[in-house]
């Protein structure tokens, strides 16, 4: 599992790539959160192109970033979920929390 | 109906192993040859009930997490996830969706994934004796 960050201008975006589970999530919170601080984004987006697996600890994952990307007034997006990363997002209701596949206003903004 | 195949596995309860356990069921119950929605689905429910063994039932230790799967004939698919640990004080409490003991992050949805994703799920537990879940999903039919 590893995360990227580009930040531009104000939008901040997380590419994540490998499988998100209860052992990978953790270094994965850590990279986004020290990146949100340091940049104080309005929008967060979470990129799930490459991301190939994703239970339960994704959503608490995706629920906690809307928590600190909301503490400082920004957004939440997540863009290119797969068809089996979407059903588990729809399962916990994420688009309440998130604008969800948003790509093109992700990439308008980046 | 007829069996066709078993296996049994056993792993310490490190976080390390949710992959593992998730990637052994599905290399075994891809011998039924399952649509690529259905390999998810079981992955993903198999990832959530032995997180629940490691964050949950064995807290503050490393114990053992026993992990067995039978196919049928029929298509279908039989998985036992069991753990000896601390147990479920309230297990009707537990499969409601959103509650947590932890915090953390763990966002209460494990049961609400394994049910949704599986087509029968059956949770025993006893305190301070630990926790069996049975899983079942009837695979579709090859045309």
């Amino acid at each position: 599992m590893s995360v990227s960050i580009v930040a531009k201008g104000e939008v901040v975006t997380a590419f994540l790539d490998g499988e998100i589970d209860h052992h990978t999530a953790a270094e994965i919170r850590t990279t986004i959160d020290e990146a949100v601080y340091e940049h104080k984004p309005t929008l967060l987006v979470l990129d799930f192109k490459n991301v190939s697996f994703m239970d339960s600890s994704g959503i608490g994952l995706v629920m906690g970033r809307y928590k600190t990307i909301s503490e400082l007034d920004g957004e939440l997006a997540i863009i290119n979920t797969s068809p089996c990363i979407g059903k588990v997002m729809r399962l916990a209701g994420m688009e309440r929390l998130a604008k969800i596949g948003m790509e093109e206003l992700a990439n308008e903004q980046a | 109906m007829n069996k066709l195949n078993s296996f049994n596995l056993k792993i310490p309860s490190r976080s390390a192993n949710e992959s593992f356990a998730r990637v052994a069921v599905s290399a075994f119950v891809s011998q039924l040859d399952p649509t690529l929605e259905e390999l998810s689905d079981i992955k993903t429910a198999v990832s959530e009930a032995v997180t629940n063994s490691i964050v949950h039932a064995y807290k503050n230790e490393i114990g053992s997490i026993y992990i067995s799967a039978e196919i049928y004939e029929n298509r279908s698919i039989k998985i036992r996830i069991r753990d000896t640990g601390c147990g479920i004080d309230d297990v009707t409490k537990a499969l409601q969706p959103l509650f947590t003991t932890v915090g953390g992050e763990r966002s209460g949805l494990g049961f609400s994934v394994m049910q949704s994703f599986m087509d029968y799920l059956k949770v025993s537990s006893k305190p301070g004796k630990g926790t069996t879940v049975i899983m079942k999903k009837a695979l579709s039919l090859k045309i």
